[in-house]
């Protein structure tokens, strides 16, 4: 793909022309950020700018957090209390780079759910989708990760979970188990601390160069928006119509976004710092005793909600069990369906059949849409309750119609749906919210949906 | 005094990959005004002082503080003791010196820079954490919108637990006699078979704790002459220990109070440059 037509870095002096021969560096920051963007994106458009933000903060934060903390399980705990109470400032970057985290989860859920909407990941986007599932991935990796470091007992015990499940794959499960934790008898120690520790400080830099891939990625095809049509690349002066550039018209948007985002983070931050997180992790780990309720951290409720949906009473459970002479038994069919939860979400692309790429022009799709998405929240919740009484069935009904949204409603609604006609073009979408003044009167602006 | 009780469910969970087992353990926290509250609550220095003398005189007979140093007694935003004080408090303890005596070690007085001593009983969890490893209930229906509205509740709890002491119920009396004590507020103790009806639901809130009623009322007499209530010096040394377990408290809120604000002046800034840049492409110049 060409990219879309617009006027490129040209060095005047004879000093930009000397570094230009030689390294086009200014050439490459101009084209990025003169980037042409089309100019009907709405407001669910910012929150790459919010997750760069974050991005940035948990490195600079979680850099001055290294200097003070201990990677050693008689000292993490303390030396996490020690930046509390000593460490100039330490509480504030402490809970700031705690609460970081579901910041970084928010915005990356609206993210995703921004792009399953507005169709996003349909072509020529897979790439960037792609790309993006991988970051979210590593995201919960590192977010997992980190939840170990301070050595609580939810974050012993959760790594028991976690670790749990690898252990549950056949035949080379209990290997694999032991591998990760580093002991011989697969005990959570000394050994899991250290590896974690330095996975954590690793991943976010790996996440920092998939995120120039991932620009790199959206930058070649352009932005979609939320008409689905594509800038016009007949010449310049036609993609001219349909976009405006990066830099001012975006970064100030995208910043006065920000900026009210991070004052409600600052809220949470300055007034309820705990709120989203576990008591149970303020008490020093202790093999010896098992916390009542262990309950991941909120992010990762829908997916552990599916985990543990599948349970032995399930016939689909059942009969695959019977079907692979009981080598797939239900505690690892869990595991496959939550992982496997993240990979049919991975596929939208090439499970999405409709022709229309924007859900605004497809009325049957909508609905799916937004049951899906009240699904996802109705996943969380149950994913926090006890596995009795009514939440099995519930978590249960949630998980199949997450699969079933990508494995059969998405391929069936491209055939069986009449989508809406989309605007030619979308500056006639910008028009249609935005009327030019032809006839003299002043136009009544509408938000852009 | 309080506002209201709030009953509340903690389920225990015993958690293996695809099976799960729960029970459901009724636990009484009665939903206490602390000062520290919302946004712009502080700790009442003069509370925390007497927190701190409860403390000293019945808790710490068995339970220690051991991340809390005697110099923190001085801070600003806690109980602020004049320094002359807070090194006559120290003095008051000795601490093992390991350096001491050849390297065999020996006990020596206490400085401002040591730590309070660890809890002398085994059982006795150390407390300087304990306002904040306990939620007062996550509820309702796990939503946790009350901590939302009310705060984490780890200071309810306490001062909770310290109150919830109550004659054994009358289910309790017709089975074996159980090891411990009543309290209405205590979610992880032993609970009788007899109390426990055809459902699998417990009849009485609370289980049986290992603890004995440490407060009763009019344990310490205050200097300044506040009442020593059970409801009272319950609350002190709730408030003094969620001072422990956060003892930047003030200073956090005051951080908080000033992004905010500044980010909302930012904002509005941001929104009429966002508004002026945009004009004459959505043809409103």
């Amino acid at each position: 793909m060409a990219g879309i037509p617009h006027d490129h870095y040209e060095p005047n002096s004879k000093g930009e022309k000397w570094l230009h021969s030689r390294l086009p560096i200014v050439g490459l920051m101009y084209d990025t950020l003169m980037l042409p963007t089309p100019k009907n994106l709405n407001w669910m458009w910012i929150w790459g700018i919010v997750l760069v933000f974050t991005l940035v903060l948990q490195i600079i934060t979680g850099i001055v957090l290294v200097m003070h903390y201990v990677p050693h399980v008689d000292m993490a705990f303390n030396s996490v209390e020690h930046i509390m109470r000593n460490v100039n400032g330490g509480h504030m970057i402490r809970y700031f780079h705690m609460n970081g985290a579901s910041l970084f989860f928010v915005a990356v859920y609206a993210h995703i759910f921004r792009s399953l909407y507005y169709g996003s990941y349909k072509s020529p986007r897979e790439v960037t989708w792609i790309v993006g599932m991988l970051m979210y991935v590593l995201m919960m990796g590192t977010a997992f990760m980190g939840y170990v470091l301070p050595w609580g007992q939810m974050s012993f015990h959760g790594t028991a979970v976690i670790t749990g499940l690898f252990g549950a794959i056949p035949f080379i499960g209990e290997s694999v188990q032991i591998w990760l934790l580093g002991t011989p008898n697969g005990s959570i120690a000394q050994p899991a601390l250290n590896r974690f520790f330095s996975l954590h400080y690793l991943l976010p830099f790996i996440l920092l160069g998939l995120t120039i891939v991932h620009v790199w990625a959206f930058h070649t095809t352009g932005n979609n928006n939320p008409t689905g049509v594509e800038v016009r690349r007949t010449s310049k002066e036609d993609a001219a119509k349909d976009t405006l550039p990066f830099w001012p018209y975006f970064v100030i948007k995208d910043l006065f976004a920000l900026a009210i985002i991070l004052a409600v983070f600052v809220a949470v931050v300055g007034f309820m710092p705990n709120y989203l997180g576990h008591p149970d992790n303020y008490i020093p780990a202790n093999p010896l005793v098992t916390p009542s309720h262990i309950v991941p951290e909120w992010y990762f409720l829908p997916f552990y909600a599916i985990l543990r949906a599948f349970d032995q009473e399930v016939w689909l459970v059942i009969a695959v069990n019977w079907i692979t002479f009981g080598i797939i038994d239900a505690k690892f069919f869990g595991v496959i369906a939550m992982f496997g939860a993240i990979v049919v979400m991975a596929l939208a692309p090439w499970l999405d059949t409709s022709t229309v790429r924007s859900g605004r022009y497809r009325p049957m799709f909508k609905w799916w849409f937004w049951v899906f998405a009240a699904n996802f929240m109705l996943l969380m919740w149950v994913g926090a309750r006890p596995a009795e009484g009514i939440y099995p069935y519930i978590a249960l009904i949630g998980s199949t119609y997450w699969f079933a949204y990508f494995l059969v409603i998405l391929p069936l609604l491209g055939v069986i749906e009449k989508p809406d006609t989309p605007p030619a073009t979308i500056e006639d979408d910008f028009n249609a919210h935005y009327a030019p003044k032809a006839d003299g009167a002043k136009p009544v602006a509408s938000p852009a949906e | 005094m309080f506002r209201k009780f709030t009953l509340t469910a903690v389920a225990a969970l015993a958690l293996t990959v695809g099976q799960a087992t729960a029970a459901e353990v009724e636990v009484e926290i009665i939903d206490y005004a602390f000062p520290f509250e919302g946004p712009f609550g502080s700790y009442d220095q003069m509370q925390l002082q007497r927190g701190l003398q409860v403390y000293t005189e019945i808790c710490a007979a068995c339970h220690g503080l051991e991340i809390v140093n005697f110099r923190n007694l001085s801070d600003e935003g806690g109980p602020a003791l004049p320094e002359d004080q807070m090194r006559a408090y120290a003095e008051f303890y000795e601490v093992f010196d390991e350096t001491l005596f050849d390297g065999e070690g020996d006990f020596r007085t206490a400085t401002p820079a040591d730590f309070f001593p660890s809890s002398s009983l085994s059982n006795a969890p150390d407390l300087s954490l304990m306002a904040k490893a306990r939620a007062g209930f996550h509820g309702p229906y796990g939503t946790g919108i009350s901590q939302f509205v009310n705060g984490m509740g780890g200071a309810e709890y306490i001062a909770s637990l310290m109150t919830g002491y109550h004659e054994e119920p009358e289910c309790a009396l017709e089975g074996e006699p159980m090891d411990g004590f009543y309290n209405a507020a205590f979610a992880a103790g032993g609970f009788p078979e007899s109390c426990i009806d055809e459902d699998g639901k417990h009849m009485v809130p609370g289980s049986w704790i290992a603890m004995s009623q440490p407060l009763w009322g009019d344990d310490v007499e205050y200097a300044d002459g506040h009442s020593a209530e059970l409801e009272d010096v319950a609350q002190d040394v709730a408030a003094f220990l969620m001072w422990t377990a956060e003892p930047k408290l003030v200073a956090r809120k005051e951080a908080g109070l000033t992004g905010v604000l500044f980010l909302t002046v930012l904002s509005v800034l941001l929104y009429l440059t966002n508004k002026r840049l945009w004009a004459p492409h959505k043809n409103k110049d």
